[in-house]
């Protein structure tokens, strides 16, 4: 197997579905000439051409809402938006048109379409580029929402994504695109709502996902040092969330431990957390801890970002403290 | 134009006249739920466009949809079914009134969002486009979605593309209760258009036959690949902006000045004067008309509720 970075693996996925299928093509701010802001499309221009690699206004509703009708015609467009923030600027078309017009219209539509957005913190970028909004996005039924935090899953799920029927935002971690994995040969899928142990253990349940996953990871190898093997459940998409493995894992370690980027309040550690007191209640041991952003929006200054994102150190703590 | 063709504009006017007043009669009646918004004054306007297309056009518009989908061929059948929530509507009573579509008459849909579906309207454009189709895409709007920044972000993108889109919109003078005065800075609305360099124009919306002369005009400029035209067709609704509308902008001179002006009543004159047709046919086709109605109100009443099993049913096209 191949050791690749988590954006090689993601341009990858899009360059092979782009060769396999005529009907896929990308639009987006700076997609084409530039070769992508985050450097995932160099070379797509050249090698497809400007039909198939379009470079879009700074106008996110409009790269989104063409997007969905070029979908609705049979396409199966790949709008990037430049970061996951600018999705705001489109927020009704990626929440209120794509996800709905297949059940308003009683099944008539199909929006086989891809948003990718990338997001997260810790660049110093300043509260309005820094969020890490995902559970605002899972909160709609109708969009489907996945964000791998491997290369496999990246490239895997990418795949699923774009022969997808249905509406996908893929969400990726600016900070993960530089993590290595190594990646299975040839054309391979990662069915989407399938959540995936990344590393068994028997003391404690830690449910991650994207940048959480790798922090979680680090966690893992420290704990073990100490002699805490710790379970690592993935959650790899965050709708339609698959709670099988994270139940299966918990009837095993009973207590856990919920690891995001993004805010507590109201976020996927909260939702996880819900579903174990509703499913799966008759085998907690300890109170499930969340560790998450604080509840500020993310400075700029370097200390104070980091203070205020969930660090490794977090991670331990939790465990340690449901043990 | 054969004779036949002048009497089905008309026979399509006056379905969406009687498909609407008996709706009004049925939302007053508790039968109806939702928002209900009437077509009745302006139906020369989708009746032209429709018109004018060919059946590789496509059609896209705004909340105010039940003209445009009994304009494409949805029966009044369906078009009732789908206002009382019925499983026999085209949207199998998940949609309502104002989303109401049809792929197979390349209708796609009726949108609630104001200006929102313009962008979707472009990207419609773009797959004809994309497959080196002939096809163009009439995206309706009215004069209060100009003001919002979908219709900026739509516009400029289908001049930067050179997308195959007609856009038309809909002055009724009144987004809501607020005069176009009040809400735009601009109250010619096609000088917006000329901000993004489309070719535009300005044209009086009660005369179906204008608006099918000036349609048929830009569909084939647009099909000779020379990107987007921008229709502004001065139309008037007669009644409110929805049923609780308390319709304190205006004044009922104003709307009787209008309705000498009904796109009924012009085609019925213009018929009757050319000799195309006598008083009797048209009171024919009224008589028609009203049966078909009656049979469609029936139809709907007596149709089954959407099945429980509809709730979970087409969120997604894959199992999930």
């Amino acid at each position: 197997m191949a050791v690749i970075t988590v954006r090689q693996a993601i341009s990858d996925a899009l360059r092979e579905e782009m060769e396999r299928d005529e009907n896929v093509f990308i639009l987006g701010e700076e997609v084409g000439v530039w070769g992508g802001t985050y450097a995932v499309t160099r070379g797509f221009y050249d090698q497809f051409g400007e039909k198939r690699v379009r470079d879009t206004p700074i106008a996110e509703s409009a790269i989104i809402g063409a997007a969905i009708g070029a979908a609705m015609t049979g396409l199966r467009p790949v709008a990037e938006l430049m970061t996951i923030n600018f999705a705001f600027s489109a927020m009704d078309h990626i929440v209120n048109e794509a996800p709905k017009l297949r059940y308003m219209f009683g099944g008539q539509f199909k929006v086989p379409m891809v948003i990718r957005a990338v997001g997260g913190g810790g660049r110093q970028l300043g509260a309005t580029h820094s969020q890490t909004p995902d559970a605002v996005f899972a909160h709609f039924p109708g969009l489907k929402v996945v964000a791998p935090g491997t290369p496999e899953d990246a490239k895997g799920l990418l795949k699923a994504a774009i022969r997808s029927d249905d509406p996908v935002l893929f969400i990726e971690h600016a900070t993960l695109y530089q993590w290595r994995g190594e990646v299975p040969e040839g054309d391979y899928v990662v069915p989407i709502g399938k959540s995936k142990v990344q590393r068994p253990g028997d003391a404690v349940t830690v449910v991650s996902y994207s940048k959480g996953l790798q922090l979680t990871m680090q966690a893992a190898d420290a704990l073990a040092k100490e002699g805490i093997n710790i379970e690592v459940v993935d959650l790899r998409s965050l709708r339609p969330l698959d709670m099988d493995p994270v139940i299966e894992s918990f009837k095993k370690t009973n207590r856990a431990v919920i690891v995001e980027e993004g805010w507590r309040s109201y976020g996927v550690g909260a939702e996880v957390a819900a579903r174990l007191y509703e499913e799966a209640f008759d085998y907690i041991d300890a109170p499930i801890k969340r560790v998450a952003q604080k509840e500020v929006p993310l400075p700029y200054n370097r200390t104070l970002e980091q203070m205020a994102l969930p660090q490794v150190a977090d991670i331990i703590k939790a465990v340690k403290e449901v043990l | 134009m054969k004779k036949e063709e002048y009497l089905e504009l008309y026979r399509q006017m006056v379905l969406i006249r009687r498909t609407e007043e008996r709706a009004a009669e049925l939302y007053q009646q508790g039968k109806i739920g939702g928002f209900l918004h009437l077509y009745i004054g302006q139906e020369a306007v989708s009746t032209g466009l429709v018109a004018a297309r060919q059946p590789q056009d496509r059609m896209i518009t705004a909340y105010r949809d039940h003209g445009v989908a009994i304009n494409v061929g949805l029966t009044a059948k369906e078009v009732m079914s789908e206002l009382l929530g019925k499983a026999t509507g085209m949207s199998k009573g998940k949609g309502g009134s104002m989303h109401m579509a049809s792929v197979e008459k390349n209708f796609w849909g009726g949108h609630a969002i104001v200006g929102a579906h313009l962008p979707i309207a472009a990207g419609l454009a773009l797959g004809d486009q994309y497959r080196g189709g002939d096809g163009v895409t009439i995206c309706m709007f009215g004069d209060g979605a100009t003001n919002i920044g979908y219709f900026h972000e739509g516009l400029n993108l289908s001049k930067v593309w050179d997308l195959p889109v007609l856009w038309v919109c809909e002055n009724n003078q009144y987004g809501m209760g607020t005069a176009v005065e009040r809400a735009s800075a601009v109250s010619e609305i096609r000088q917006k258009a000329e901000g993004y360099g489309i070719p535009n124009e300005r044209i009086e919306g009660m005369d179906v036959l204008e608006v099918k002369k000036a349609a048929e005009k830009a569909l084939a400029y647009i099909r000779e690949g020379n990107g987007p035209y921008f229709l502004e067709i001065m139309t008037y609704r007669f009644r409110g902006h929805s049923m609780g509308d308390p319709e304190r902008y205006r004044e009922s001179e104003e709307v009787d000045c209008w309705q000498k002006e009904d796109p009924i009543g012009v085609l019925h004159r213009w018929i009757v004067e050319n000799k195309k047709a006598t008083e009797e046919e048209l009171k024919q086709i009224i008589a028609d008309v009203e049966q078909e109605v009656e049979e469609a109100v029936e139809f709907a009443e007596n149709s089954p509720e959407p099945a429980p099993e509809e709730l979970f049913a087409d969120i997604y096209a894959e199992e999930v």
